[in-house]
């Protein structure tokens, strides 16, 4: 019982902070926070369960092809939705250009795919156990992005190059680095990230248009709450949310879940605005 | 002679306001007339698709105050609609208590609407954009959650039957002119509040948020009257759509229903009534046009947002703004009539009796940066106080510590010798502190008379409930605000230009714009950041004239600027600034011949 809590738990919390990292990877190099993160996710369980199941591809074709839509929804993302807005980043347009694509995407995923959950392929198809691959393979999905991640930050060129950007974008410019391709590239990794998130859970939570909403959301908490562009942060927090969910799923019910996590999510926002782990002001005058 | 002029220019610009009036009024009458008429010529299929538009803009007329007027991104609203449905239709139904009267249980869904939209909305008031539009998505998908888990009351997914009105209501055309009027009730008002005060002054939060600040304007306070008003008709909404419905379940509220609200009031255009209220009737109508589309209604909703977004972030209003389209006149000069200062802002206060503006050992530093240190200053009524150095040298930050916009480490800022409450910029405004920006912070999309009315927001008398439904103390401050407005317009040389739109002025007509705004406060202190950056010669000696006449009317004046020669024109004293500190303070002939001034700031 305890044991399956936690592994549920710490599962759907790898997948959470997979959506939050998503959500800071395109941050990270826009200032924009994006809608789509979680119709990424879902995009990436709709599109493993579609090349694998449905169409008959061998599971790794399947899976690099499902990453590559994501990188691609990722770029669109940028084109349509960002680059357009970024000269008013103050009026806050991206919120409801980044919220129309999503939109867009879900209701396509909803019609041309289902409006129910459709299977997910059994990717190992190891045997059933206490320790089943569908728990530990969003846990190795994680971190495998962190190392991941880290190594393109800490030992390429091209790793720096997104950390001067999130750093500072107008001395970014000032030297020279190609800022729009920097962008362009970020989305694109952006939308891998989401894409594995929804793959390696894809069998927790299935082909489902319905997980865009959800994961947009649940994805966006350890964003709060770890710092916004806080890689770590999120991967904590994320953490904390899966196993307070499933906790709280199996002890008071899945509504009750929700309710508890909604509320916990914002009280602690209005506590700290700036999240657990803080940000500075900016200067307004 | 001259007032006579005034007064007749006044009351011309009053005149083009009125005949505006009444253009404004023509197409919500017209609206008016299809509804009434309506069931002569649609059919019983038709009067449904009317009255679910009716209801759905009952919704729409509230939450348009908060996205349209308030610029918050509101997108779950659909959870108040729920919570509206299920609360009149659980109470008529008695499931949980002795059936209630629909009238009665209406109501009651209305009170609980205004508490949770107010609830829903309070982390508007401490979150940015994007958490908030998430957290209203949170509360959508958690209320049809509840809706479909507590099943004792809400009847779970199997769902509970609608309220049924009585007579004369329970026909189908009974309901059909039941919900027309509850619509046409909601548009007065929603009406009457965007053209008050309180409209003004969301649309400043929304695209001037730290002017609106300055003008006396508490956000935490507007907005939730605002979100009180709009979860109450939201949720009255919601009772009226489980009627129409006549059953309801968990299935009827999908998010879908939030899409459209939200982006009917875009559609519409921000900060328009008439505009949301086209983009409802037509996101409803649309897909009963073009049936094979239905599936694939809230995609071509989406594809709407994104190019509206795009392409068109005005919206319907906006394409319908013939007005503003007529071009204005090129060669226009400021000329600014100092005359009629007294009149705006009384007579010349005795000097003995009002007191100074004063800093005592103020300190403010930034990390390890030291922006101003152990600063005194002493800004007389009456007088010009000007406050030069280099860049960098403190003055911006000198004026936002006495606005409050930054926190004084060490000293403090008096007034009258009470000190000035950090941090608290609307309390300025009641002390009658205004204050101009380095940047001119105009809201864009209003005209140039009602931006300077949102200037004299705090001086309006009427509640909120009030201006929602017109009642006199309202309709006297409208009167009293706007003459207040247009004389200080005329004052600044502005008044040509009062009912044209914000955004198409130049440069320094804007910066006489925030003049004239910051005037309407009859400030007993005014401060100015660099007012004369970007103006031409001649009107850089227009405005040296209107600031003495300013202070000849009583007003103190804090004159934070680059211009050397207005300085020593117009100022009483002249306090010199140097990497944060006091380099030298006296008469401008004083510092004229200050020799360290010289060497370090005028170049001699």
């Amino acid at each position: 019982m305890v044991q399956s809590i936690v592994l549920s738990g710490l599962a759907i919390g790898c997948i959470y902070a997979l959506i939050g990292i998503t959500y800071n990877v395109m941050f990270s190099a826009s200032r924009v926070f994006s809608f789509t993160a979680g119709t990424l996710g879902m995009i990436g369980g709709v599109l493993g369960s579609l090349f694998i199941l449905r169409m008959g591809m061998p599971i790794p074709i399947g899976f690099l092809l499902a990453l590559a839509g994501g990188a691609l929804l990722g770029l669109v993302t940028e084109i349509v939705a960002v680059r357009p807005v970024l000269k008013s980043l103050d009026q806050h347009l991206y919120v409801l250009s980044t919220l129309a694509l999503a939109l867009m995407v879900q209701q396509f995923t909803a019609i041309e795919w289902s409006t129910e959950a459709q299977p997910f392929p059994r990717l190992l198809g190891t045997a059933r156990s206490a320790f089943d691959e569908q728990f530990w393979l969003p846990m190795l999905a994680c971190l495998a992005v962190i190392v991941g991640l880290e190594l393109l930050y800490r030992h390429t060129l091209i790793g720096r190059a997104f950390l001067a950007i999130a750093e500072d974008t107008y001395a970014a410019r000032a030297l020279g680095l190609p800022e729009r391709s920097l962008r362009m590239t970020s989305f694109a990794l952006a939308g891998a990230i989401g894409a594995l998130a929804g793959f390696a859970g894809g069998e927790m939570l299935l082909a489902f248009f319905g997980n865009a909403p959800l994961l947009t959301f649940y994805g966006f908490v350890p964003v709060a709450l770890g710092g916004m562009g806080n890689n770590r942060g999120a991967v904590v927090a994320g953490l904390l949310l899966g196993l307070f969910q499933q906790s709280a799923n199996f002890l008071v019910g899945g509504i009750f879940a929700s309710v508890a996590v909604f509320t916990v999510f914002i009280i602690v926002l209005l506590a700290r605005p700036e999240g657990l782990a803080g940000a500075a002001l900016q200067r307004r005058v | 002679m001259e007032t006579l002029t005034a007064r007749w220019r006044a009351s011309r610009a009053n005149g083009l306001i009125a005949t505006g009036a009444i253009g404004t009024a023509l197409p919500f009458l017209v609206l008016l007339a299809v509804g009434v008429l309506f069931p002569l010529f649609g059919g019983g299929y038709w009067g449904v698709i009317a009255t679910r538009a009716y209801i759905y803009w009952v919704l729409v007329s509230g939450l348009n105050l908060v996205v349209g007027f308030a610029g918050q991104i509101a997108i779950g609203w659909v959870a108040l609609l729920t919570l509206g449905a299920y609360t009149t239709s659980v109470l008529t139904a008695g499931n949980v208590m002795a059936p209630l009267p629909p009238y009665l249980a209406l109501a009651i869904a209305g009170v609980v609407g205004a508490a949770f939209g107010l609830i829903i909305g309070l982390p508007a008031l401490r979150l940015r954009t994007f958490y908030f539009a998430i957290t209203t998505l949170g509360f959508a998908t958690i209320v049809t959650q509840v809706a479909l888990a507590w099943q004792s009351v809400t009847g779970g997914g199997v769902g509970v039957p609608g309220p049924i009105f009585p007579e004369p209501f329970s026909s189908q055309w009974g309901f059909y002119y039941f919900c027309f009027g509850l619509a046409a009730i909601c548009t007065w008002m929603t009406v009457n509040v965007g053209a008050s005060r309180f409209g003004r002054a969301l649309t400043a939060i929304r695209d001037a948020e730290v002017a609106a600040e300055a003008c006396g304007i508490s956000k935490p306070a507007l907005l939730r009257t605002v979100f009180l008003f709009s979860g109450a008709v939201a949720a009255i909404a919601g009772g009226l759509f489980a009627s129409l419905q006549s059953y309801i379940t968990p299935d009827a509220f999908t998010l879908d229903l939030s899409i459209l609200f939200f982006i009917s009031i875009l559609i519409g255009g921000r900060g328009s009534v008439l505009g949301p209220l086209l983009g409802t009737i037509l996101l409803t109508a649309l897909p009963e046009f073009a049936a094979p589309l239905v599936a694939w209604s809230t995609f071509l909703y989406a594809v709407l947002l994104l190019v509206i977004v795009l392409a068109i972030p005005g919206g319907i209003a906006e394409i319908l703004d013939f007005k503003n389209r007529r071009p204005l006149e090129s060669d226009r000069a400021i000329i600014p009539r100092p005359d009629l200062l007294p009149r705006l802002l009384g007579a010349p206060a005795p000097a003995a009796g009002a007191g100074a503006l004063t800093l005592e050992g103020v300190a403010l530093s930034f990390g390890g940066v030291h922006a101003i240190e152990d600063l005194d200053l002493q800004i007389q009524p009456g007088q010009v106080h000007g406050l030069i150095g280099p860049n960098g040298s403190g003055k911006t930050t000198t004026l936002n510590v006495i606005s409050g916009y930054y926190a004084q480490q060490r000293g403090t800022v008096r007034l009258n010798g009470t000190a000035l409450p950090v941090f608290d910029r609307p309390e300025r405004a009641r002390m009658r502190i205004a204050r101009t920006f380095q940047t001119p912070r105009i809201v864009g999309s209003a005209s140039v008379l009602e931006n300077v009315m949102i200037g004299a927001t705090i001086d309006g008398r009427a509640t909120f409930v009030e201006s929602l439904l017109s009642l006199p103390r309202h309709r006297r401050d409208e009167v009293m605000l706007r003459d207040a407005a247009m004389l200080a317009l005329a004052a600044v040389g502005l008044e040509r230009l009062a009912a044209v739109r914000a955004d198409r002025l130049q440069h320094s007509e804007l910066r006489f714009t925030e003049i004239a705004r910051a005037l309407v406060l009859r400030p007993a202190f005014l401060l100015l950041d660099e007012p004369a950056a970007g103006l031409s010669a001649d009107e850089i000696r227009r405005l040296g004239a209107l600031l003495l006449a300013i202070s000849r009317s009583g007003t103190g004046v804090l004159l934070v600027e680059h211009h050397a020669d207005l300085i020593f024109d117009i100022c009483h004293r002249v306090t010199v600034l140097n990497l944060g500190r006091m380099l030298a303070a006296g008469t401008p002939a004083e510092i004229r011949s200050h020799r360290e001034v010289v060497h370090a700031y005028l170049g001699g």
